[in-house]
């Protein structure tokens, strides 16, 4: 397997290395972002409000347990006539990759938010504060560690299902491992594992100083 | 149509999810493969298409009404995967594609007749494999293109593409960027260099789906697809022969020979016809289990 690595023809071209962990970073930001659109005001709202619980709870475990490779060769099929272009192969792979990230990121919120301590949402209505402002200077702040957890669980899913985008044309580090299966490369496959698990790694600590650089020093107990 | 692609897209996703357990029994990186405990047993592989699965089903069942005890490791995956399994003892039968397997085997095999390359393959078996009679029943690959697409290039034959290929997106199993019978001989033997090529299945429900919606303009498809005739596809002649007879073969662990075998197994390969893998795979397309059809065709042919 270092001979595979040391090949610079495996790094170089439109198949090497360099831009398939581009295109891998890029369908992982794209479907994150889309995941954050969609789970975080989700999360404040629930987390804020405490309504709708029992519902976000039920549909982020049933969002969970969709099977991601059967439902991205059914989209597939189904956005195939819409698209004539590639679209037909990124609309459903960022779809399946979305709906994989939504249930950490909305239940990491709700459950940040559900858990600030009442006694500081109290002193701030207290003060006067109106409840956006409760929500966007108290209880999103304090509960941003927890915010975090669920971004970082989400972008681990993220990063190591994109892999699955290869399975219907495109590129990313999937193409690695199915093009290894198909032509009996294991070496290849085994590259393929290894640099998503190190991407994964990489980027989970970039979120992790993020989440130190931007988190209250008084809610981590640091001062 | 589309509605008939899907129906096939959901049989396949779940054969697709059930094909990541069912890898060689290998060690993926070379140490030596666990010895087998049952001898008598006879293990059918096969492919991780719908047609390759269907005939080792049939052998099976074939086998197991002569009274032969057998067991089945359908799907195992492409060629590259599934040969190395027969050969160190994973798997014991399986059906195969003679052109296909010649070359896999032989990088530089030139036959192209059903008898040259059942001639030239016996040669290339390796040692402890053999191979019995080819059945005329034949499935080759094939380059696919829409009719619209034909029309519009007045495309006939493969080697037509030359003046358009540059514009048109090929697609096809990822295994056909590094085999001869793909990228490599396209470009080799018809000088075809195509705008780029995309990686699907292995002539399943999204290359079919990809073609028809245009995403690739030209695929590979099997000869006894159904889906060519429903959707008024042309499949291009292959006029220089790039694609070798494809009779189907039942290739075999040499310790695994018997006269009961051979006999059973040449009775299925006399019987079989490519109109009845054309029939078969209609059937298999609309979600008949492989175990039904197999029945139903071994019974027609009094051979359970």
């Amino acid at each position: 397997m270092i001979a595979w690595f040391s090949d610079p023809t495996h790094w170089t071209g439109s198949d090497g290395v360099f831009a398939l962990v581009i295109q891998h970073l890029i369908y992982s930001g794209v479907a994150l972002f889309f995941a954050c659109l969609i789970g975080l005001p989700i999360g404040l709202y629930v987390g804020h409000t405490g309504r709708g619980v029992v519902l976000i709870a039920g549909l982020a475990n049933a969002l969970r347990s969709l099977p991601s490779l059967g439902l991205i060769v059914l989209l597939v099929i189904l956005f195939g006539p819409v698209f004539a272009s590639d679209m037909a192969f990124i609309v459903p792979s960022i779809i399946v990759l979305v709906l994989l990230a939504v249930p950490p990121i909305m239940s990491g919120t709700y459950a940040g938010v559900a858990a600030v301590d009442p006694a500081a949402v109290d002193a701030a209505r207290g003060m006067g504060k109106r409840p956006l402002d409760i929500l966007f200077d108290v209880e999103l702040p304090c509960a941003l560690p927890l915010i975090f957890s669920g971004l970082r669980s989400a972008t681990l899913q993220i990063i190591s299902t994109a892999t699955i985008a290869a399975y219907v044309s495109l590129g990313g580090l999937g193409r690695l491992i199915i093009d290894g299966r198909a032509q009996n490369d294991y070496y290849q496959m085994a590259a393929g594992a290894v640099l998503v698990g190190a991407l994964a790694l990489l980027v989970d600590l970039a979120i992790g100083i993020l989440s130190r650089l931007t988190v209250s020093p008084g809610l981590t107990r640091r001062l | 149509m589309a509605f008939s692609i899907l129906k096939a897209a959901g049989a396949f996703a779940l054969m697709a999810l059930s094909a990541t357990t069912t890898l060689a029994q290998t060690d993926p990186l070379g140490a030596a493969p666990a010895a087998r405990t049952d001898k008598t047993t006879i293990i059918v592989g096969s492919a991780d298409f719908p047609e390759s699965q269907l005939l080792a089903t049939i052998y099976a069942k074939a086998l197991a009404a002569k009274g032969i005890k057998t067991d089945t490791k359908l799907n195992i995956g492409s060629r590259e995967v599934y040969m190395p399994a027969l050969l160190d003892g994973s798997i014991d039968l399986l059906p195969e594609y003679a052109g296909a397997t010649l070359s896999y085997l032989d990088k530089n095999a030139t036959a192209h007749s059903p008898e040259d390359v059942a001639k030239a393959l016996k040669a290339a078996l390796p040692a402890g494999v053999s191979m019995l009679t080819p059945s005329q029943a034949q499935d080759s690959d094939g380059v696919a293109v829409t009719r619209a697409t034909a029309e519009k290039y007045k495309l006939k034959t493969i080697a037509d593409l030359a003046p358009v290929a540059s514009q048109l997106v090929l697609g096809g199993p990822p295994e056909w960027k590094t085999r001869k019978e793909g990228i490599i001989g396209l470009k080799e033997l018809y000088g075809l260099e195509f705008k780029s090529f995309k990686s699907l299945d292995v002539g399943g429900p999204l290359t079919l789906s990809a073609l028809v919606n245009d995403q690739v303009q030209a695929a590979n498809l099997f000869s006894t697809d159904p889906a060519i005739a429903d959707n008024k596809l042309v499949i291009l002649e292959d006029v220089k022969n790039l694609f070798p007879a494809q009779n189907i073969v039942p290739v075999i662990a040499k310790a695994k020979v018997s006269d009961v075998v051979t006999k059973t197994l040449d009775a299925v390969s006399a019987a079989l016809t490519t109109d009845d893998l054309i029939v078969m795979n209609g059937r298999l397309a609309n979600h008949d289990s492989f175990d039904v059809v197999a029945d139903e065709w071994l019974a027609k042919h009094k051979l359970n």
